[in-house]
């Protein structure tokens, strides 16, 4: 082996060893610019069973301008979340509208990572809106998201237990008591595990008392009386006996199925309205007793937590005045109306909870081929009537780190100490907000 | 990838000879073929270098700052205080109680069990290849699937195995869970361990148990004083590598319970505030830690126990 012949072949390989290095460095940009023929609007969005239908009228509309592209994002809130900011920290142009949750706005848009609504845009995303729901798109006085859906938890009961509904707590705790002793169905099921939902619940309890747990500009830990009556109503449901023994595993779906198995001990759900068309496939029978009535309040009328998604552009978006306009149309009455009668989620637009005509609006109204608001959404006046009265949970960027420990705190609901663990409350949401504090 | 470094650990051995005889005279030729050598590690030793060298260096750096990604325009150098955050919090103090106290009693079970599985599948006579397929199948099955399915058994709701031992719901309190976690770790690296384990068995002579049985010695004499002593290195390598894995078990957590109930291993709360709480200087801090103490662990090994690289010139010496 000559000396010049290796020289001359490490001459090559170390050319080749060049190459596949400006391939690899290379490669993630070739992929991001891989659509040249045509505008790609990429929607990532959670997974709704009828939302391609929506993509679809809403392409329809665009003609050949753009295409919108619907990128399903996984199941839970905290797998869109990390997924959507994971590539914003990234600065991905492929992200062009945002899903987000009713309680990141104020981060994404902290971040940087949102386009700002202004103008004509911004009007026509806020033109008609319930108010609950269009501060959750606010941040610091700006839009930076429309509204597409929000959603509220009703009361449900079963009219054969309790032919009139309590219409506060302390009604509801002394019937569950008085139905236990009588050895009838009496349990309250809510979502008592530690996770987001747990502080759905105790949100909806500070607001009905009229407490607050952050100011309103969200800097500061107020944690006011209303907030220590609701630790301590919390504790007390939840230690009395009359609640679903695995409650500090209860998310939505366990508490739903609670409800609807046939051996079922409960009498009162506190769930979202999807539970409605659940119920009807699993338990036929108790379907048809199923009632709803407005969350029980404290004093006075609840003030109900308001859940939802809004649509956001993203900064790094390559066709804003496109993906701006696509949003608009994939959260238009029409639009909001057709996922509201097909996949049940509440719309953020007033008038669409008045609106009479059927889906098609040529044909007869039939409740199973072309069904209204009325024929697929009996709860909707409902559910207006809390949207109008609605508590959001606290606006601050730093929301993520407040449900975290506000969960771990409040768990397992049966054991809280109310002074100790308001104390706790405010040490942990205060160094939450300045973001300084470690995470459990 | 750590099966592999076992795997090619007999195979390096010979190999290693060559070179030293090279050693005494090297001509132009053999100079040139190792400037050749050298040129054709440089690039995957580059990439390694890139690769694992950079993010160390940078996570280092980040550590160092305030730095959330919610308040881009807040970062600034801090200097050690994450650490002191760290350091002084109970979640991290919790999370790294547990951390310990799941490697230390599953890599103890691991130990046991898979010793004995190592013993059975060096004695099997009959269907050896089949004995040996069937016990590797657990270490098969991806982690995450594997742990689903334990998840499931142990749910109140579909579980059978919370049904057989009339449990409500073992994953919402701590102590069930932590065993479950166990359990699911166990089940999980047992075979790796047998398979460490049976390498070492290998090594051990046949004459040697032989002329200690003809002197008397029983079975579990045999097994004290002969086989241990032979299998000491394989022992110890087993174990370093399965605690460095354990501590920073990751997976099954995540699937079981989330972290939920003071469930929390140190890589979980680490992802929590990295990925979850977008706060690259807590999270970093975390990061860090768990580096040193896996560097701790393996120097206790290697430098206390004298646990050796599998293939190095102080295995060959025995």
């Amino acid at each position: 082996m000559g000396s010049t012949r290796t020289g001359g072949r490490s001459g090559v390989r170390w050319r080749a060893a060049a190459a596949t290095c400006a391939a690899l460095v290379a490669a993630p940009t070739i992929a991001a610019c891989g659509s040249e023929d045509g505008i790609q609007i990429n929607v990532y969005y959670a997974p709704e069973q009828n939302f391609q239908s929506v993509i679809d009228k809403c392409n329809e509309q665009a003609g050949d301008r753009y295409e919108i592209v619907y990128r399903t994002l996984p199941r839970d809130a905290d797998g869109q979340r990390e997924q959507m900011v994971r590539r914003l920290a990234a600065e991905d142009s492929d992200l062009d509208i945002l899903g987000l949750d009713v309680t990141w706005v104020p981060e994404f848009a902290e971040a940087q990572w949102l386009e700002e609504w202004t103008g004509e845009n911004r009007s026509d995303a806020e033109a008609g809106v319930l108010e609950g729901p269009l501060s959750t798109a606010m941040w610091e006085g700006k839009l930076y998201a429309a509204t597409k859906n929000t959603n509220v938890q009703l009361l449900w009961y079963d009219e054969r237990v309790t032919p009139e509904p309590p219409e506060t707590w302390r009604e509801m705790i002394d019937m569950a008591k008085d139905l236990k002793s009588r050895g009838e169905p009496y349990e309250i099921l809510f979502t008592g595990a530690q996770y987001e939902g747990l502080v759905v619940t105790y949100n909806t309890l500070v607001s009905s008392a009229g407490g607050k747990i952050l100011s309103d500009d969200g800097t500061e830990v107020v944690m006011d009386q209303g907030a220590i009556d609701a630790l301590e109503l919390l504790k007390e449901v939840a230690s009395s006996g009359i609640t679903d023994p695995s409650l500090t595993n209860a998310q939505e779906q366990q508490v739903q199925q609670a409800f609807e198995a046939p051996d079922s001990n409960s009498a009162f759900e506190l769930n979202w309205p999807y539970v409605y068309a659940a119920i009807q496939e699993a338990n036929p029978e108790r379907a048809e007793h199923l009632a709803w009535a407005r969350y029980p309040g404290i004093d006075g009328p609840s003030r109900v937590t308001v859940g939802g998604y809004n649509l956001a552009v993203s900064e790094y978006s390559q066709h804003k005045p496109e993906a701006f306009e696509a949003a608009l149309c994939l959260r238009s009455p029409e639009s909001q109306k057709f996922s509201a009668i097909k996949d049940g989620v509440p719309p953020t637009i007033e008038s669409v909870y008045t609106d009479e005509t059927p889906l098609d609006p040529d044909q007869p109204e039939d409740a199973a081929n072309n069904p209204s608001m009325a024929t697929a959404y009996p709860m909707k006046e409902v559910i207006l009537e809390e949207l109008e009265d609605a508590a959001v949970r606290p606006l601050t960027p730093v929301y993520q780190n407040l449900s975290t420990i506000t969960a771990k705190v409040l768990s397992p609901p049966a054991e809280i100490d109310v002074e100790e663990t308001a104390q706790e409350l405010r040490d942990g949401l205060q160094k939450a907000l300045e973001s300084k504090g470690v995470l459990p | 990838m750590s099966q592999q470094t076992v795997e090619s650990g007999p195979a390096a051995t010979p190999a290693e000879p060559a070179p030293r005889k090279g050693k005494p005279a090297l001509s132009e030729g053999k100079r040139a073929e190792r400037r050749l050598g050298w040129l054709l590690c440089a690039p995957a030793a580059i990439v390694m270098l890139a690769v694992t060298g950079w993010p160390i260096i940078y996570s280092v750096w980040l550590s160092l700052q305030r730095y959330d990604l919610r308040f881009p325009d807040q970062r600034e150098f801090v200097g050690l205080e994450n650490y002191v955050a760290v350091l002084s919090d109970g979640y991290w103090w919790t999370a790294f109680g547990v951390t310990v106290l799941l490697t230390v009693v599953s890599v103890a079970i691991e130990l046991v069990l898979g010793m004995l599985l190592a013993l059975v599948m060096h004695r099997t006579l009959v269907g050896r290849g089949l004995v040996r397929t069937v016990s590797l199948i657990p270490y098969g099955i991806v982690t995450v699937v594997a742990a689903f399915s334990w998840f499931y058994a142990w749910n109140a709701d579909t579980g059978y195995l919370a049904d057989m031992f009339g449990a409500q719901a073992p994953l919402t309190e701590q102590i069930p869970s932590l065993l479950i976690i166990i359990l699911a770790e166990v089940w999980k690296t047992t075979p790796f361990m047998a398979l460490l384990l049976m390498a070492g068995l290998a090594l051990v002579p046949d004459d040697l148990l032989k002329a200690a049985s003809m002197d008397g010695a029983t079975a579990w004499q045999r097994f004290t004083k002969v086989m241990l002593p032979v299998m000491k290195p394989a022992i110890l390598v087993a174990l370093l590598f399965r605690t460095l894995d354990a501590f920073r078990i990751f997976d099954n957590i995540f699937v079981l319970t989330k972290g939920a109930n003071d469930t929390s291993s140190v890589s979980m709360i680490t992802y929590n505030n990295l990925i979850k709480g977008l706060n690259l200087g807590i999270g970093s801090t975390m990061s860090v830690l768990i580096f040193i103490a896996v560097a701790i662990i393996a120097f206790i090994f290697v430098k206390l126990f004298g646990a050796s690289a599998p293939g190095s010139d102080q295995e060959g010496r025995r």
